[in-house]
């Protein structure tokens, strides 16, 4: 069962200029993206900068509206809700069911709160009674593995690494049923960032958690993801379960991100396909393929004809017209 | 292959003064930058690696002030120069600035004015490291941004950063570094805020110039992966010390410190299985103002010797070896 289909999802943005503020462009944020999550899975987004992937989240919270497209939800078993379109006053009582861990933890705690309120804020906005409330933050406070001597204390008594656990728990307070983590681990330390690594794993097996995990580093989503969706200019331009993609990539912008992250090893040094160009303006994508004038496998027809997201074996999409025959290089 | 010595940094310490009490930013940190080779420094946050850079370039600011040690330009030479005694804004350590040593930062915007054109900024920094003519220096800048990449360099010396993106602001932040034609250049974090494709063109770009101009790399970083790519030797920092040392190879196949194995375990990695968990250290880096006594790793490292680490601060690596600050490493050996 699916916790979360996406369908042709779009966000454009108008750009106004002049004195009448006329729309004279629009930057295609997002221009029709589809997938799903299936309970207890975690998809990654991935893709560099200016991709798309935060604002498909932000679609998916309603922090933006999209402009079109359906996110249907399923906050509980045998109920679905189209995202996109329900009205505001509908929307509230569905937050509970889907939460959202930030990236930095310095300021997505409040500074002026006990650690206890703040994991407590959640239950309280839906009423959960004081009593069971103080039980819940223990429990909690268990979960992500902090002292149950936290709850009095401030959130700047703890180090980045703490307070994200802090995020993480005040997040599944009210067992979502769909947790959007947006970067959980870049702002965090070498040696803080693999505890957070091996906590979300943790939670992924007790809670059975659905989660959408954006992320731009690619070492991180090979370790917390099942399968991943990379995006690149508004698209999706190839999903996979995670081995797969990373092993065997069926589109040339995928094995070029893979081939861009240096491994921790020197022994591969100089390993790597040279990466050219630069990420394309989703104000002004290219025609046909938006990869096309970075790829070093494009031909005529990419310049010219969009590829659309086409079922490439097992669990495999791609956008790539020439994907069938290319044999593209992964990681192994 | 014995490389030219360009600069010795010997027992370097930097204090922090504050009511809450003294940090020692930097506690005896020695080691030398060679030419041609790329020394990379790597450690957590408050490990002390950014105010390494700072100090060569005696931009450390109050209440944090150089309390010991010598950074010799040239050392053994007879134009060797200590710029620990020289005046920070003496005429010479400005010359050294910019011109001997050259700097590269995590944002370029950092380097780079907003008011004014990439050509400007480059022509400013030709002209003050060089007796160039305004014409001379013009047709220099225009070569420095051929040189780092940047495609139509005559049409880019008009447009100012905020047009640029941030690979190109990137590469205009390196034309900046090369300006005072230097031989040796300190890179903070060069490629932290950029893409990961992005980071591997500079990188490569990076490689390349050094390479070429034979500069004395400095590479700054907390990324394990850039480290592999790029560095000869590695210095692994903790709390303001140089705890563990060696040339690229050994340290990611037999490092002696136990904070660098355990450091390169809990690296994410791109060839990980499914699903795969990481080894972790446990806690997390302590502020510099609450250093631990003894060893400052003690109370994080799992093979710490009961009563003599907590108690007892191993002896500094002897710059130039291999080696880890670590008892156990002195054992072994």
């Amino acid at each position: 069962m699916n916790v979360l289909e996406v369908e042709d999802l779009r966000k454009h943005f108008p750009i106004r200029a002049g004195l009448l503020r006329r729309e004279v462009g629009r930057v295609r944020a997002v221009d029709g993206v589809s997938f799903q999550i299936a309970a207890g899975e975690t998809l990654a987004l991935v893709g560099e900068s200016g991709c798309g992937k935060t604002t498909v989240s932000r679609c998916i919270l309603r922090a933006q509206r999209a402009t079109s497209g359906a996110i249907r939800f399923a906050p509980e078993a045998g109920r679905v809700v189209d995202l996109a379109s329900l009205p505001k006053r509908e929307l509230r009582p569905l937050r509970r069911h889907m939460q959202m861990i930030f990236q930095d933890p310095y300021s997505s705690l409040n500074p002026r709160m006990m650690v206890g309120d703040i994991i407590a804020e959640p239950l309280k906005v839906n009423g959960v009674p004081a009593a069971e409330r103080q039980a819940r933050v223990l429990e909690l406070l268990e979960l992500v593995q902090m002292p149950p001597g936290a709850r009095t204390r401030f959130p700047h008594a703890f180090s980045g690494g703490q307070r994200q656990r802090i995020g993480i728990a005040r997040a599944l307070a009210l067992n979502p049923r769909l947790v959007v983590a947006d970067e959980p681990v870049s702002a965090l330390d070498v040696s803080v960032q693999a505890q957070i690594i091996n906590l979300l794993l943790d939670l992924q097996d007790r809670l059975g958690l659905s989660m959408l995990f954006v992320a731009h580093d690619l070492s991180v989503v090979r370790h917390v993801s099942d399968r991943v969706a990379v995006m690149y200019v508004g698209r999706i331009v190839e999903v996979a379960p995670t081995d797969a993609l990373y092993r065997t990539p069926r589109h040339p912008y995928t094995e070029t991100l893979l081939a861009a992250v240096p491994a921790p090893d020197p022994a591969r040094r100089g390993r790597r396909i040279a990466v050219t160009g630069e990420v394309a303006d989703p104000a002004h994508p290219p025609p046909g393929c938006a990869f096309h004038p970075r790829c070093p496998h494009a031909v005529e027809r990419c310049r010219t004809e969009r590829p659309e997201l086409t079922e490439a074996g097992a669990g495999r999409w791609v956008s790539c017209h020439r994907a069938a025959e290319l044999d593209l290089m992964g990681v192994r | 292959m014995v490389e030219r010595t360009s600069l010795s940094i010997r027992d370097l310490a930097v204090q922090f003064e504050s009511e809450q009490g003294v940090v020692r930013a930097l506690d005896g940190v020695s080691f030398d930058l060679q030419a041609g080779r790329t020394l990379g420094i790597v450690g957590e946050s408050g490990c002390g690696k950014s105010v390494t850079a700072r100090s060569i370039l005696r931009l450390v600011d109050r209440p944090g002030r150089i309390t010991g040690g010598r950074i010799l330009l040239d050392p053994g030479t007879p134009a060797q120069a200590d710029l620990v005694a020289l005046n920070p804004d003496s005429r010479q350590m400005r010359a050294v600035r910019g011109g001997r040593i050259g700097l590269i930062f995590q944002e370029p915007m950092t380097a780079l004015s907003v008011h004014y054109t990439v050509g400007n900024q480059i022509m400013e920094a030709v002209l003050q490291h060089s007796g160039a003519s305004p014409q001379e220096a013009r047709a220099r800048a225009i070569e420095l941004l051929r040189e780092v990449g940047i495609p139509r360099p005559e049409l880019r010396l008009d447009s100012y950063p905020f047009e640029l993106s941030g690979g190109l602001r990137q590469r205009v932040g390196i034309a900046m570094a090369l300006a005072g034609d230097p031989d040796i250049v300190i890179a903070d974090e060069p490629t932290t805020a950029l893409d990961v494709t992005t980071q591997a063109q500079i990188l490569a770009l990076l490689r390349g110039l050094q390479e070429r101009k034979r500069i004395a790399l400095m590479l700054i970083t907390h990324d394990m992966g850039v480290i592999a790519e790029m560095a000869d030797d590695v210095a692994v920092m903790y709390l303001g010390r140089i705890v563990g040392f060696a040339p690229v190879m050994e340290l990611f196949k037999a490092p002696r410190h136990p904070y660098t194995r355990a450091l390169l375990r809990a690296v994410p990695s791109i060839l990980a299985a499914p699903r795969q968990r990481l080894s972790t250290i446990g806690g997390a880096v302590p502020h510099p103002g609450l250093r631990p006594t003894g060893c400052a790793f003690h109370p994080r490292c799992t093979e710490a010797l009961e009563g003599r680490c907590a108690r007892e601060a191993p002896p500094p690596i002897p710059p130039g070896q291999a080696g880890a600050s670590c008892f156990l490493a002195e054992a072994v050996a």
